[in-house]
C-alpha cells in the first residue's frame, strides 16, 4: 500500500506518470498507435542536435560503423550454415547412390569454424558499439539536463507565468529521455536495420533471384495490411484513450469530493454515471486492444506463407539443381529475419519525428531568453542606509495590460510599510519588482538614491531578507536550510538565527537537533514550523530591509504569536516591507499601500486613509463592522 | 492477485477455448518445420517417393522376390497386389508405360493396419532385391554386400539365376535364411533400411516407365498445398486468441473497474484515510488498466509459451532422441546469462527508481522555490545540488546500459553456437545414418521456437510481479470493509424535525492510533441558533462536526438529533437532513447549474438565485454572459478559491436542509464577503441549526454559542463577551487576530 499523500496535488500525479524508467521502446504494443508527435523544424532540429553532440560526432560515426559491421557479419552465418547443410546432405545422397566418400567432416568442420568466427567478431562489434553508445547518450542526457536545469536559474520569472513547472518539468525528464533512447538504442537500430535489410537481400538474391521475388511480393502486401490495422486501430486506440480519460476524470473528482457525495446521498447516481461511462469504455477497449494486436497475428501469418513458399520453391529449385538443400535453410532463416528490420525501418521516420519533437522542446527551453544581464559596472556600497524610492514605476506582467500605471512613494530608514488589499489583488508585485525578479517597464526603483538597475541582481538581493508566505524549505538538514543564505556555515551563527527566530528551542527537541533531515514535502515539521524556520534562514545574513509575507491562517495560535514577536523583532532598525493579510497588525505602518486588481489605489497612514472613507476604510470596517443580530 | 481470480470466471469458456486454440496454433506452428522436413527428405531426396512398399511391381521381381518371404508372408503379399496383364489398353498404362509389355501387380486398396503389415516385408523384399541387382551390376561391391547376406553371392557363378538356385534350397533352411535375413535388415538403422527400400523402389519405378520429376513435383506441391492450409489455420486461429484475450480482458477489467468504483463509495473518511485519495484514485484507475494489459498479455503469451515450448521440446526429441542435450544446454545457457543479468540489474533497477525520483525532487524544488533561490543568490548552489543528483543517475544509467550491452550480444551468441553444434552433432549422426537431413533441418528451427518459448518465459518472470502489485492493491480495496453500517432496525427521525444536536461525552480515536483526537466533548446545537467551533490547528474541531454526518463513527459516547443516535437512522437519512459545506469548495464538472441541483435535482430556478444571491455568488456567476450555464471544469480550477466556496455555500442552501455545516468554508473569503455572506444566511437560515467551524475570531463573534477547543478537548463555552472573561485559549486567539478596540 503506498501512502500517496492526498495533498500531493495534480502536478505530483503528473510526474509520478513521468517517473517510470523507460528502458525500451515497445515495438509493435499499443505505444507504435499513438498518432506520431512532429517537430516544427525537423532539419534545423537535427543540425542543432549534431551541434550538440559536438566533439561525439566522430566517436558517433564510429559506433554507427560498428553496429554496420556486427550486422554484416552475422548475416554471412545463414549463408555459411546452409552450405554446411548442403555439404552434409551431398555427402550422404553421394554415399546411398554410392557415388560419393559420405559426409566431408574436415570440410564441414572448417565451414562451421568459420560461421562460429564470423558470429563471435559480430557478437564482439555489437557489445563494442553498445558499450561506446552506452557512455556517450548517458553523458549527452547528462549534459542536456545540466543544462536545463542551469537554465531554470537564468529564466526571467516571466517567463514561468506562461509555462507551468509541470511542464518544464516533463522537459528535464520525458524529452530528455526520449533523446537519449534515440542516441542510446534507436540511431545504432536504424543502421542495424537498414544494413540487415540490404544485407539480407543481398544474400537472398545470390541465392536464387526467383525465390527472393517470391518473397518480396509479400512485402508491399503486408505494408498495406499494416496500413490499413494501423489506420483502423488508431481511430479506436484515440477513442478508446479518450473514453479512459472520462472514466478517469469521473473517479478522479468523485474520489476527490467522496464527503460532497456522501453528505448529498449521491453515491447512486455517481456509480451510475461510472457504469454508462464504464460500459463506454469497455465497448472502445476491446476493439481498440483487438486491433492494436492484430498486427503481429498478421505479420507471422504473412511470414508463414513466405515459409511455405520459400519450402514449396526450394524444393523446386532443388530438384532442378539451380540451389542446394542448405539455400532453402539459409533462405528460410533470412526470410524469417526480414520483417522486423522491415518494420523497423517503416518505423524509422516516427522515431526521428519524436526525438526531434522532444529535442525541439528541449533546445527551445534551453534558447529562451534569459534575464536581461547584469550591469557591466555594478555599483559597490559600503554601507546602506535603507532608503526605497518609487519614482513613476509602470508596471504589467504583460506587454499589453499594465497594472501599475504610475506609482511613487518614499520609505525612509527603518520605517515599516504595509503592503494590503483583498487575495488575488497583487499584493507580491512591488516585492517582485523590488528584488528584481521583474524588471518596471518605466521608472525607476532607488535604493539610498541609486537606481537598483546600477547594481548586480546578487549584490542587490543581499540587501533584503526575505520571508515568504510559501514556507519553502528543501529536502536537507534544518542546519543546511537555516544557512541556505550564509556564505559559510558557522554554527554560532545559524543558532543565533534559530534563537532570533524562537525556533531554537524546538529543533533542540527534534530528533538529531539541527542536523535532522526534511523529507520532501518537510512534513515532518509543522507549518508554523517551517514558517519560522524560514524567519531563522531570513536573518541570518543581517541584511537591512526586510520583506515579510504574513503567515497563513493555518498555523496554531501559540506559534501565531511567536512567529509574530519574531517578526517584529526583526523589523527593528529595518526598513521593513510588510504583505499583510490582518489590518489589526499594521495599523501602526509608517506607510500603508492598498492595493486592488494589481494597482495601488491608496497610500497613506492607518488613520490618513480611514479618514478618506475609501476602499481602505471599506475593507478594515467590514471586518468588524458585523452588526450581531 | 489470486483474490482477483474469479473476475475471471465468468469468461472462464473464453479462456479455455483461447488455451484450446492456443493449442492448436502451437501445433499449427510446429508442423511446419516438419512438413520443410519432408520436402527435403521425401521430396527431393527420396524423389518424392513415400513409402518404402511399391504401389506397382514388374511382375517379374515380384515374382523373384518371393523367395525371400515365409509361405504367411506369400499369401499375404499375394493378397495384396493385383496381377495385371500386358494391354494396351488400360488407365494405367498412363502412369506405367512399362504395361504395354509386360503384366505387372498393382496394389490393391489397403486399410492402414494392412499397409503397416505390408511395410517390413516389402522393405525386405526390395532390399534383398536392390542388393542382388547390384551385385550383379557390379561384382566387384558383392564381396562389400556379402557380409549382409546369409549366403555369399560372390560363389554364385556368374550368369546363373540366383533365385533359381535359391528355389531348390530345402523349406526349413530357407525358413532359416529369411529369419536371419530379417535378423539383419532389423539390425540395421530405420533410417538406412527406409533408404535403401526407396532407392530400390526408385529403380524399379524407373523400369516401369514413372515419370518420376512429376511425381516429385506433385509431392512438394501437395505438401506446400498443406502447409499453406496450416499457416491460414495458424493465422485464423491467431487473431481469434487476440479476440477472445482482448474481450476476455477488457471484460475483467469492466467487472474490477465497477466493483473498485462501487466499493469506495461505500467507504467511509474513515477508509479514505486509511487509502488516502491519490491512492484510491490510483488503484481505481492505473492499476485496473493495469490488470487488463496483464490479462491480455497472459491469454496470449503465458499459455502459449509453454505449449510451443513443449511442444517444440516433443518434437525436436522425436527427430532425434540423441540431441536432445544440444537444446537443453543452450536453454540453460540462455537462462544462466537472463538470471545473472536480472540478477545484477535488479537492485540497481530500483536505485536508479530512486534517483529519478531524487532528481524530480531537485528540480520540483528548484521550480517551486526559484523566488527564495534567487532572493538568496544560491543558484550556483542549487545548480551543484541537481549536478550531484544528475551526475549519479547518470552513472548508475551507464552501468545498467553496459550491462545491456553484454547482454544482446551474448543471447545471440548463444542462438547461434546452439545452430552450430546442431550441424555439426547432427552431421555425425547422418552419417551414421540416425538421422536425416531434413529432420536436421527441422531440429534447427524448433530448437529456436523453443529458445523462444524460453525467452518470453523468462520476460513474464521479471514482468509479472510487477504487474502482479497492481492486482494486490485492487484486492486491499475490495476487501476492505466500510467501518460504518446502516443499522438493521432502522429508528426514524420524529415529525417535526426541528434539527437540535447533542454531543454526549464523545471521544473519538483513528483506528490504529494511540491517542484520542477528541475527549468528552458535550454540548448541544439549537435550532435557529449558530455554534461555532474554534481552535487551533489540530484542536480537533473539524474532527467534531465530521462526525455529525457520520463520515467517522464516534469512539465513544453518542451524538443525537432531535434525540435520536445518528447511529439508529439510515445514512441517507441523516444526510437528507444536513447541508454541509466542505472547507475545500468542491465542485464537479459540469455547468453552475448542474452543480447546485446537485443538491436538489428538482429545485425552482427562484431557489437557485436566491441561495446564488446569499452565498453573493450572483454577481461573478452573471458577470459571465453565459449565467447559471457556465462551465466549471473538473475540480473546478476555472473559478477561484473564493469563487468556489461561495457555489458550495449556493448549493447547500438550494437543499433547503434544517442543519447547516460549515467547515472553514469562509476561509478563502476575504473579510468584505465573509461579512456580507454571513449576514445574508443569518437571515436565511433562521430556523436552521447552524455549526461553523473557524479560525477567525471576527467570524465567530456574533454567534450564538462560542465552543473553544484546544487539543481535543473544550475548553471554553459561551458567547464572545462570555468567553474573553473567562477562556484563556480563546483570548489568545482573539489577541492575536484583533486590535484592542475591535475586542471590546
Amino acid at each position: 500500500m503506498s501512502n500517496n499523500h492526498p495533498n500531493s496535488s495534480t502536478q505530483n500525479k503528473k510526474t509520478d506518470i513521468q517517473r517510470q524508467p523507460r528502458m525500451g521502446r515497445p515495438g509493435g504494443g499499443p505505444m507504435a498507435m499513438m498518432p506520431g508527435e512532429k517537430a516544427r523544424d525537423f532539419k534545423g532540429t537535427f543540425k542543432r542536435l549534431l551541434q550538440y553532440l559536438g566533439k561525439y560526432n566522430f566517436l558517433i560515426l564510429f559506433v554507427l560503423l560498428l553496429s554496420a559491421g556486427s550486422t554484416v557479419f552475422s548475416i554471412f552465418g545463414p549463408r555459411i550454415l546452409g552450405q554446411a547443410t548442403s555439404l552434409v546432405f551431398e555427402g550422404v545422397t553421394g554415399k546411398i547412390s554410392g557415388t560419393g566418400q559420405g559426409i566431408d567432416f574436415q570440410g564441414l568442420s572448417a565451414i562451421l569454424t568459420r560461421v562460429g568466427l564470423l558470429y563471435i567478431i559480430s557478437a564482439f562489434l555489437s557489445f563494442l558499439q553498445g558499450y561506446i553508445n552506452a557512455g556517450i547518450s548517458m553523458d549527452i542526457t547528462f549534459r542536456f539536463r545540466r543544462d536545463i536545469a542551469a537554465k531554470i536559474n537564468r529564466l526571467p520569472l516571466q517567463y514561468f507565468d506562461k509555462v507551468s513547472q509541470g511542464e518544464v518539468l516533463s522537459r528535464v525528464t520525458n524529452d530528455v529521455d526520449t533523446v537519449s533512447q534515440t542516441l542510446n538504442q534507436s540511431l545504432s537500430q536504424i543502421i542495424t536495420s537498414t544494413t540487415s535489410v540490404i544485407g539480407i537481400l543481398v544474400m537472398m538474391f545470390s541465392i536464387s533471384w526467383t525465390m527472393t521475388l517470391i518473397a518480396l511480393v509479400t512485402v508491399p502486401m503486408s505494408m498495406v495490411v499494416i496500413r490499413l490495422v494501423v489506420r483502423k486501430s488508431q481511430k479506436y486506440f484515440v477513442q478508446q484513450q479518450e473514453y479512459l480519460g472520462h472514466v478517469n476524470g469521473h473517479v478522479e473528482e468523485m474520489f476527490g469530493g467522496h464527503v460532497v457525495i456522501k453528505a448529498f446521498n449521491a453515491e447512486a447516481e455517481s456509480i451510475n454515471t461510472f457504469n454508462k461511462l464504464n460500459t463506454t469504455l469497455y465497448n472502445a477497449a476491446w476493439l481498440s486492444q483487438f486491433l492494436s494486436h492484430m498486427m503481429m497475428p498478421i505479420m507471422r501469418l504473412i511470414s508463414n506463407l513466405n515459409y511455405v513458399a520459400v519450402s514449396i520453391l526450394g524444393g523446386y529449385l532443388v530438384i532442378r539443381g539451380t540451389i542446394s538443400v542448405g539455400d532453402i535453410q539459409a533462405f528460410i532463416q533470412y526470410v524469417r529475419s526480414f520483417n522486423e528490420p522491415l518494420m523497423q525501418i517503416a518505423n524509422i521516420s516516427n522515431i526521428l519525428q519524436q526525438t526531434a519533437a522532444a529535442a525541439e522542446r528541449v533546445f527551445e527551453f534551453v534558447n529562451e531568453t534569459e534575464e536581461v544581464p547584469d550591469t557591466t559596472t555594478p555599483l559597490q556600497l559600503n554601507h546602506v542606509e535603507g532608503r526605497v524610492e518609487f519614482r513613476h514605476v509602470r508596471f504589467g506582467y504583460n506587454p499589453d495590460e499594465t497594472i501599475i500605471k504610475d506609482f511613487s512613494f518614499i520609505a525612509e530608514p527603518g520605517q515599516k510599510i504595509a503592503i494590503v488589499g483583498p487575495t488575488g489583488a497583487g499584493k507580491t508585485t512591488l516585492v517582485k519588482l523590488l528584488m528584481r525578479f521583474y524588471d518596471v517597464d518605466d521608472g525607476a526603483i532607488l535604493i539610498d538614491g541609486h537606481n537598483i538597475q546600477s547594481f548586480t541582481r546578487a549584490d542587490l538581493r543581499k540587501l533584503f531578507a526575505m520571508v515568504l508566505q510559501d514556507t519553502w524549505l528543501f529536502n536537507d538538514t534544518i542546519a543546511k536550510n537555516i544557512c541556505y543564505g550564509c556564505d559559510s556555515a558557522d554554527p554560532d551563527q545559524i543558532i543565533e538565527a534559530a534563537t532570533t527566530a524562537h525556533v531554537d528551542h524546538f529543533i533542540r527537541t527534534m530528533p538529531g537537533g539541527y542536523d535532522m533531515v526534511l523529507n520532501e514535502e518537510a512534513s515532518n515539521i509543522s507549518a508554523g514550523q517551517k514558517q519560522l524556520l524560514t524567519i531563522a534562514r531570513a536573518v541570518v545574513g543581517d541584511p537591512p530591509m526586510l520583506i515579510l509575507d504574513e503567515a497563513t491562517s493555518s498555523v496554531d495560535t501559540r506559534t501565531e504569536v511567536l512567529i509574530q514577536q519574531a517578526m517584529d523583532r526583526l523589523m527593528q532598525g529595518r526598513t521593513s516591507f510588510i504583505i499583510a493579510h490582518r489590518l489589526s497588525t499594521i495599523r501602526n505602518a509608517d506607510l500603508i499601500l492598498v492595493m486592488r486588481e494589481g494597482d495601488i489605489v491608496e497610500q497613506g497612514s492607518h488613520q490618513d486613509l480611514l479618514d478618506q472613507n475609501g476602499f481602505y476604510a471599506e475593507l478594515y470596517n467590514s471586518q468588524f463592522a458585523l452588526q450581531p443580530v | 492477485m489470486l483474490k482477483l481470480l474469479k473476475y475471471i470466471k465468468p469468461y472462464i469458456l473464453l479462456v479455455l477455448a483461447a488455451i484450446v486454440l492456443l493449442f492448436i496454433l502451437a501445433n499449427a506452428d510446429l508442423a511446419l518445420p516438419d512438413y520443410l522436413s519432408k520436402i527435403v527428405n521425401v521430396g527431393i531426396q527420396h524423389n518424392g517417393i513415400e513409402d518404402t512398399f511399391p504401389l506397382a511391381i514388374r511382375s517379374e521381381p515380384f515374382e523373384q522376390m518371393a523367395v525371400f518371404f515365409s509361405p504367411e508372408e506369400q499369401t499375404f503379399v499375394n493378397a495384396a497386389y493385383r496381377r495385371v496383364e500386358p494391354t494396351q489398353d488400360s488407365p494405367l498404362l498412363a502412369e506405367y508405360p512399362a504395361l504395354a509389355t509386360q503384366a505387372i501387380y498393382v496394389l490393391e486398396e489397403l486399410s492402414t493396419q494392412d499397409q503397416q503389415l505390408l511395410e517390413p516385408i516389402m522393405t525386405r523384399g526390395m532390399i534383398i532385391t536392390l542388393m542382388i541387382q547390384q551385385m550383379q551390376e557390379n561384382p566387384g561391391n558383392a564381396a562389400d554386400l556379402a557380409g549382409q547376406l546369409p549366403f555369399d553371392p560372390s560363389k554364385i557363378p556368374p550368369g546363373s539365376d540366383i533365385y533359381t538356385l535359391l528355389e531348390m534350397v530345402p523349406p526349413e533352411q530357407r525358413a532359416q535364411m529369411i529369419d536371419q535375413i530379417k535378423d539383419q535388415i532389423e539390425g540395421m538403422s530405420a533410417t538406412m533400411a527406409d533408404q535403401l527400400a526407396i532407392t530400390a523402389i526408385e529403380r524399379e519405378y524407373q523400369q516401369l516407365g514413372v515419370n518420376l520429376g512429376s511425381m516429385q513435383t506433385n509431392f512438394i506441391l501437395r505438401t506446400g498445398g498443406i502447409m499453406i492450409l496450416i499457416s491460414l489455420v495458424a493465422g485464423i486461429t491467431n487473431i481469434t486468441v487476440s479476440f477472445l484475450a482482448a474481450r476476455t480482458s477488457a471484460s475483467v477489467a469492466r467487472d474490477i473497474r465497477k466493483d473498485v468504483f462501487t466499493q469506495v463509495e461505500s467507504f467511509s473518511s474513515q477508509e479514505f484515510n486509511i487509502f488516502s485519495t491519490a491512492s484510491l484514485i490510483t488503484r481505481a484507475t492505473n492499476d485496473v488498466t493495469q490488470i487488463q494489459q496483464v490479462t491480455f498479455m497472459l491469454m496470449r503469451m503465458a499459455f502459449f509459451a509453454p505449449i510451443l515450448g513443449i511442444g517444440g521440446v516433443i518434437r525436436a526429441v522425436d527427430k532425434s532422441p540423441n540431441m536432445w542435450w544440444i537444446i537443453a544446454l543452450a536453454v540453460g545457457l540462455l537462462l544462466l546469462v537472463i538470471t545473472i543479468t536480472f540478477l545484477i540489474t535488479t537492485p540497481k533497477f530500483k536505485i536508479i527508481q530512486r534517483l529519478i525520483d531524487r532528481l524530480n525532487l531537485v528540480t520540483r524544488e528548484n521550480l517551486s522555490g526559484m523566488m527564495v533561490i534567487r532572493a538568496f543568490n544560491k543558484q550556483d548552489y542549487e545548480e551543484k545540488r541537481f549536478d550531484g543528483a544528475n551526475r549519479e543517475l547518470a552513472d548508475v544509467g551507464l552501468f545498467i546500459n553496459r550491462i545491456m550491452a553484454v547482454l544482446a550480444p551474448l543471447n545471440t551468441l548463444v542462438m547461434s553456437g546452439l545452430q552450430i553444434l546442431i550441424i555439426w552433432i547432427g552431421a555425425h549422426q547422418i552419417a551414421q545414418s540416425t538421422l536425416q537431413v531434413g529432420d536436421m533441418m527441422a531440429f534447427l528451427q524448433y530448437s529456436i521456437q523453443i529458445m523462444w518459448a524460453f525467452m518470453m518465459l523468462s520476460m513474464l518472470f521479471i514482468f509479472l510481479p510487477r504487474a502482479f502489485v497492481s492486482g494486490d492493491r485492487i484486492a486491499e480495496i475490495l476487501e476492505t470493509e466500510n467501518v460504518i453500517k446502516d443499522p438493521q432496525h432502522p429508528a426514524s427521525f420524529p415529525e417535526p424535525f426541528s434539527g437540535k444536536i447533542e454531543f454526549k461525552d464523545v471521544y473519538f480515536r483513528y483506528p490504529d492510533a494511540e491517542e484520542c483526537v477528541l475527549y468528552g466533548i458535550t454540548f448541544t446545537a439549537q435550532p435557529g441558533e449558530t455554534t461555532a467551533i474554534i481552535g487551533s490547528t489540530g484542536s480537533g474541531k473539524s474532527t467534531v462536526i465530521n462526525l455529525i454526518p457520520r463520515f467517522f463513527d464516534v469512539t465513544e459516547g453518542a451524538i443525537l438529533v432531535d434525540g435520536v443516535d445518528i447511529r439508529q437512522v439510515y445514512q441517507s437519512d441523516l444526510r437528507d437532513k444536513i447541508g454541509y459545506i466542505p472547507q475545500r469548495g468542491i465542485l464537479f464538472t459540469g455547468t453552475v447549474e448542474s452543480n447546485l441541483r446537485f443538491a436538489d435535482q428538482e429545485a425552482s430556478n427562484e431557489t437557485l438565485l436566491e441561495s446564488l444571491d446569499i452565498a453573493q455568488a450572483s454577481r461573478f456567476v452573471f458577470a459571465n454572459p453565459e449565467g447559471l450555464q457556465t462551465e466549471i471544469s473538473q475540480g473546478g480550477t476555472n473559478v477561484s478559491g473564493g469563487q468556489r466556496q461561495r457555489l458550495s455555500i449556493a448549493r447547500a442552501l438550494v437543499k433547503q436542509p434544517p442543519i447547516f455545516i460549515f467547515d472553514d468554508s469562509f476561509s478563502a473569503l476575504d473579510f468584505k464577503t465573509d461579512s456580507a455572506l454571513r449576514q445574508a444566511l443569518k437571515e436565511k437560515t433562521g430556523h436552521s441549526t447552524v455549526l461553523m467551524v473557524t479560525q477567525r475570531v471576527a467570524t465567530v463573534k456574533e454567534a450564538d454559542q462560542i465552543i473553544v477547543m484546544d487539543q481535543g478537548k473544550i475548553v471554553g463555552k459561551g458567547t464572545h463577551s462570555e468567553l474573553m472573561q473567562t477562556c484563556e485559549t480563546y483570548q489568545e486567539i482573539a489577541t492575536s487576530q484583533l486590535s484592542k478596540e475591535e475586542l471590546a
